[in-house]
């Protein structure tokens, strides 16, 4: 798209600029507002004033796709709503990263059955699994830092 | 109306002085309530010796078939647990359990007990399956690692008792 493919050789320019690439990632990552299920209860309670992921700079939950960063899979996905996540996937700008947020959006957890979508990395790559029925708002906050760690590792070529 | 106004500033000045109700969750942790159920840990005996008899109620007991116990024979000079047998293969898949506490309810010698871990997030599926020696607690101060050496007879009870029986 643009700096990430005229980049050749990484000298100590490039490398820093990545460090500050990346820190603006992590700092300023809309969520898409994006609920499927009781998972997302505990995700608006990470937004709400008590845990308040606007220190993370993630107070806007988007309701576009296009506006967002990061797709937060909050509740089990049905077999109906698997084309309909991988759509809004689609839709969402590069950069993009998606928490599978709780059991069932990570491996089907207890609904081991036809119905529900056995974790969405069926339909979309996940980044961070998040283990909880659901995972309270610290693990999911949790789940924001490992990402974020996993941000700060990431090249600038990478999402070229 | 100039008074309504004031008195709709004055509520929200009033909240400037007031102490924000954020906890700033990296840094400072809240701790969990006592009957909170987070991570799994499979606990011992004051010994040193394994609760864990391999029996796999746990994993009959798991509504989302998350446990998987592998049961192996102990002997007098390989020992790990008091009674006939241990579980010499013991997994959770964090991703499929939903703490739900069946297990510990199952578990006839309280081996496997919902402590207040809750910090659960992986990169892959893979690295959330947890094997015993993730789950297993240290060896208490004057106990013995496993496996131990007995002296023959001390553990002939294919069961151990029951402490505390629910």
């Amino acid at each position: 798209m643009g700096i990430e493919q005229k980049l050749g050789d990484m000298g100590v320019i490039t490398l820093r600029l990545e460090d500050l690439v990346n820190w603006g990632r992590t700092n300023a990552m809309w969520p898409m507002l994006f609920g499927l299920a009781c998972c997302a209860i505990e995700m608006m309670s990470s937004q709400a004033s008590h845990f308040d992921a606007s220190r993370f700079g993630m107070e806007l939950n988007r309701p576009s796709p296009r506006q967002s960063d990061l797709m937060i899979v909050a509740g089990r996905v049905s077999r109906k709503m698997a084309p309909v996540v991988r759509r809004l996937y689609d839709q969402m700008p590069e950069p993009k990263w998606v928490i599978a947020m709780g059991d069932c959006a990570s491996c089907g957890g207890i609904f081991n059955n036809y119905a529900i979508v056995q974790g969405v990395d069926e339909i979309v790559p996940v980044d961070v699994y998040v283990a909880g029925c659901p995972p309270r708002p610290e693990a999911l906050i949790d789940g924001f830092m490992t990402l974020h760690e996993k941000i700060r590792s990431e090249k600038l070529t990478d999402h070229a | 109306m100039i008074g309504e106004l004031i008195k709709g500033m004055a509520t929200t000045l009033k909240h400037m002085f007031r102490d924000p109700v954020t906890i700033q969750y990296p840094d400072i942790k809240r701790p969990p309530r006592t009957r909170f159920k987070g991570r799994h840990e499979l606990k011992r005996y004051d010994n040193g010796l394994e609760r864990c008899i391999g029996c796999s109620l746990c994993a009959a007991a798991c509504p989302a078939d998350a446990i998987f116990v592998e049961a192996s024979e102990n002997t007098d000079e390989q020992r790990f647990s008091p009674g006939e047998r241990y579980a010499s293969t013991y997994e959770i898949n964090m991703l499929r359990c939903i703490f739900c506490g069946y297990c510990e309810d199952a578990c006839p010698t309280q081996a496997i007990v919902l402590e207040n871990k809750y910090e659960l997030s992986f990169y892959d599926r893979a690295s959330a399956i947890y094997t015993k020696e993730m789950l297993i607690v240290d060896v208490p101060v004057n106990g013995n690692p496993t496996p131990q050496a007995v002296e023959p007879g001390t553990f002939d009870k294919p069961i151990p008792d029951m402490e505390d029986p629910r």
